[in-house]
């Protein structure tokens, strides 16, 4: 893998702080009542995020899952219409009409997140279909968690992409829980072993914390699928450091107490910013850049708060192109 | 004009539209060696004109049987360029796929604000009252229609077929269309030409000034020798199919129910929350000063089906039940008496 440039990482770390600090942001605004129902963050799961979309090009394409704040940020999806649509608002990226569970950013490639646990992934399957029939070279990359990791339709999309050759992404973050469900107690064998049954590449990375390690996998899984040689399953092995749902106080006592302690020692942002230090940054460059992305946040949220309530008539309209509420 | 059968009419609007558009592709099981006869010109591969040969493997997609990643992979596929024809076989096979249906197809364009369109097409074959049981015999159209976002044709004759299909196609969104095996070999004479039926317009199939018939899928048939019958005792029927039941050509029924004053309506599926209780409660909520007599329903029993040929031939519609039906709503118990006869 050729070198990458500095101004690459530090565009790494931007968007690492970007997920982590919108991600904290929404969480407090949930609690508060400001953001309505719950959120998923993917704070802890940074690097793994990042990792994989500054590995897609501008066109490709992704599917994510609830967890999903983090995916259109991690490619480049500006926040303040992220944050609208969080809050209901009508400059929402989906006009207040999908919230949290589904932020869609089609200007970025994400084709949107899906709140039914493995729902989204053959979606990506299809996208990579249309570059296949079209001749285009972009790849689609589906996200989901060891949690989906269990559900059917992974397998029939592994199937029907390998016999197809399809340049399609299969991204399993591993976080080690579903909700409350230990994955070893519900997962037989290792995750991205299940590959070989179906003919393609199944890779493992152990650390999911280092955003190098996960660019590294994904890149070379998308060269390949764009040099027409199939899909790749990847599974990322992270974890996230809130609850499963921000508000919803289902706890974490599922957990081993000292689990989430030796996680945190490994967070990738702090391990990220001691490896731009250790490559010529300054700690004083690092805080200007956290409190540079802090104020991004606050402009975003400034941005939703100045925005107006959707009008009552968007709830009846972008049902059907042509026609309008009861066609 | 050509004489064509309801599927080779299928096969047709689905040559038309591949030859047409490029982003057209057909995916689904066992769509390569054309079994169901609706993507070649013949019966068999042998034949010209097998849709493989003349499209290419890239367009013409024979999948595993895995139902949920085929919907899934064409809703994905029809979000970023694509125009899928899906063929699902057999409309019990709906149910795999669920899911991706419901939650995907339906949803996206609705939930991400208008940035999705889903221009694809699920075609799917209704193969009840031929003794395959009550796992091949389905007529699910109904609960689509309770699914909003997606749009479904339930069309009755060859040219109807073509024309809906063709129309389906190039609209960008996604539509289910239910064919009824019963018409398969139903012939008619339909236009070399390409044309388009709009969707939400009602065909009336004969015009009456007694009772409206609204008939649905195989019912439409069946509903027409019923008013051939009735008309012999002298009772005018009108016969309505609505073709698309979303969006439904509501002007049409309630137009024809103002003017009659009576309304059957006739389908093959489940009685509960069918397409006929929601005709039913429409025109029950606009046009009831209208009714010179209670609506009736014909349609199957709350039931699942049997498989003997014995057991199974009671389970649907036919002729008899619709003129009984005319029968209660116009009041005539005796056969030989005309409408007037006995005072409407
Ligand atoms: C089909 C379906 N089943 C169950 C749920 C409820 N649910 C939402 S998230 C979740 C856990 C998912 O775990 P995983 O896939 O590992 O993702 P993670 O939350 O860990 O990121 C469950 C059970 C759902 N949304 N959809
Ligand atoms: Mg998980």
């Amino acid at each position: 893998m050729e070198a990458l440039s500095d101004e690459f990482k530090l565009e790494m770390q931007r968007r690492m702080l970007r997920i982590r600090a919108f991600d904290e942001r929404a969480s407090k605004m949930v609690k508060r009542g400001h953001i309505p129902g719950t959120v998923h963050t993917s704070i802890g799961q940074e690097a793994q995020v990042v990792g994989a979309t500054m590995a897609l090009g501008d066109n490709d394409y992704m599917t994510g899952n609830h967890r999903s704040h983090g995916h259109p940020i991690g490619k480049g999806s500006p926040l303040g219409p992220l944050m609208a649509e969080l809050q209901g608002k009508a400059a929402g990226v989906c006009k207040g009409k999908g919230g949290s569970l589904h932020l869609a950013d089609f200007n970025v490639g994400s084709l949107g997140e899906s709140g039914i646990v493995g729902s989204s992934i053959p979606i990506a399957m299809g996208a990579a279909l249309s570059s296949s029939v079209l001749g285009r070279d972009t790849v689609a990359l589906a996200f989901f968690g060891d949690g989906a990791a269990n559900q059917g339709v992974l397998y029939e999309s592994m199937n029907m992409s390998g016999v197809w050759n399809l340049p399609v992404i299969f991204l399993c973050e591993n976080n080690q829980y579903a909700l409350s469900t230990p994955a070893h107690t519900v997962t037989s064998g290792v995750i991205s072993e299940r590959a070989a049954g179906f003919g393609i590449p199944g890779v493992r990375v152990e650390d999911g914390q280092d955003v190098l390690a996960v660019y590294e996998a994904v890149s070379t899984a998308v060269a390949r699928a764009r040099r027409g040689e199939g899909p790749t399953l990847i599974e990322v092995v992270t974890y996230r450091y809130n609850e499963h749902s921000e508000g919803l106080r289902l706890g974490t006592d599922y957990r081993p107490a000292d689990e989430r302690e030796a996680w945190l020692q490994k967070d990738p942002l702090v391990l990220f910013r001691e490896h731009l230090i250790a490559n010529g940054h300054t700690a004083e460059e690092m805080d200007a850049l956290e409190a540079s992305i802090v104020a991004e946040v606050d402009e975003a949220v400034a941005f939703s708060e100045a925005s107006p309530w959707p009008d009552a008539s968007v709830a009846f309209d972008d049902l059907y192109t042509d026609s309008e509420y009861a066609a | 004009m050509t004489v064509m059968s309801f599927l080779g009419a299928i096969g047709a609007a689905q040559k038309e539209a591949m030859d047409a558009d490029e982003r057209v592709i057909i995916i689904g099981e066992d769509v390569e060696a054309n079994v169901y006869g609706t993507t070649g010109g013949g019966k068999t591969r042998q034949e010209t004109g097998d849709f493989v040969q003349m499209y290419g493997r890239n367009r013409i997609r024979n999948t595993p049987i895995s139902e949920e990643g085929i919907v899934g992979a064409a809703a994905g596929a029809a979000m970023t360029g694509l125009r899928p024809i899906v063929d699902l076989s057999y409309s019990s096979f709906l149910y795999m796929a669920m899911d991706q249906l419901v939650n995907q197809v339906a949803k996206n364009r609705y939930m991400f604000g208008g940035q999705a369109s889903m221009p694809v097409v699920f075609r799917s074959a209704m193969f009840y009252g031929l003794n395959t049981g009550a796992h091949h015999s389905d007529r699910p159209y109904p609960m689509f229609m309770n699914v909003p976002g997606l749009k479904v044709m339930v069309p009755s004759t060859p040219s109807d077929a073509k024309g809906l299909l063709r129309s389906a196609i190039d609209m960008d969104d996604p539509v289910l269309t239910f064919e009824a095996c019963l018409l398969w070999g139903l012939k008619e004479e339909v236009s070399d030409e390409e044309f388009w039926v709009p969707f939400g317009v009602a065909r009336t199939h004969r015009e009456g000034s007694d009772v409206t018939i609204v008939a649905i899928s195989s019912s439409v048939q069946e509903a027409l020798a019923a008013a051939d019958a009735l008309a012999e005792e002298g009772v005018s029927v009108e016969v309505i199919d609505p073709r698309t039941l979303v969006p439904l050509d509501r002007d049409a029924i309630l137009r024809s129910v103002a003017k009659t004053g009576r309304l059957v309506v006739v389908e093959p599926a489940h009685r509960t929350c069918g397409a006929a209780g929601e005709i039913s409660a429409l025109v029950a909520e606009e046009v009831f000063d209208s009714l010179k007599a209670p609506i009736v329903r014909v349609t199957a029993p709350d039931m699942q089906i049997p498989f003997s040929p014995s057991l199974e031939k009671q389970m649907y519609p036919n002729k008899e039940d619709i003129v009984n039906a005319v029968r209660r709503v116009t009041g005539i118990t005796n056969p030989t008496s005309t409408l007037a006869a006995a005072g409407n």
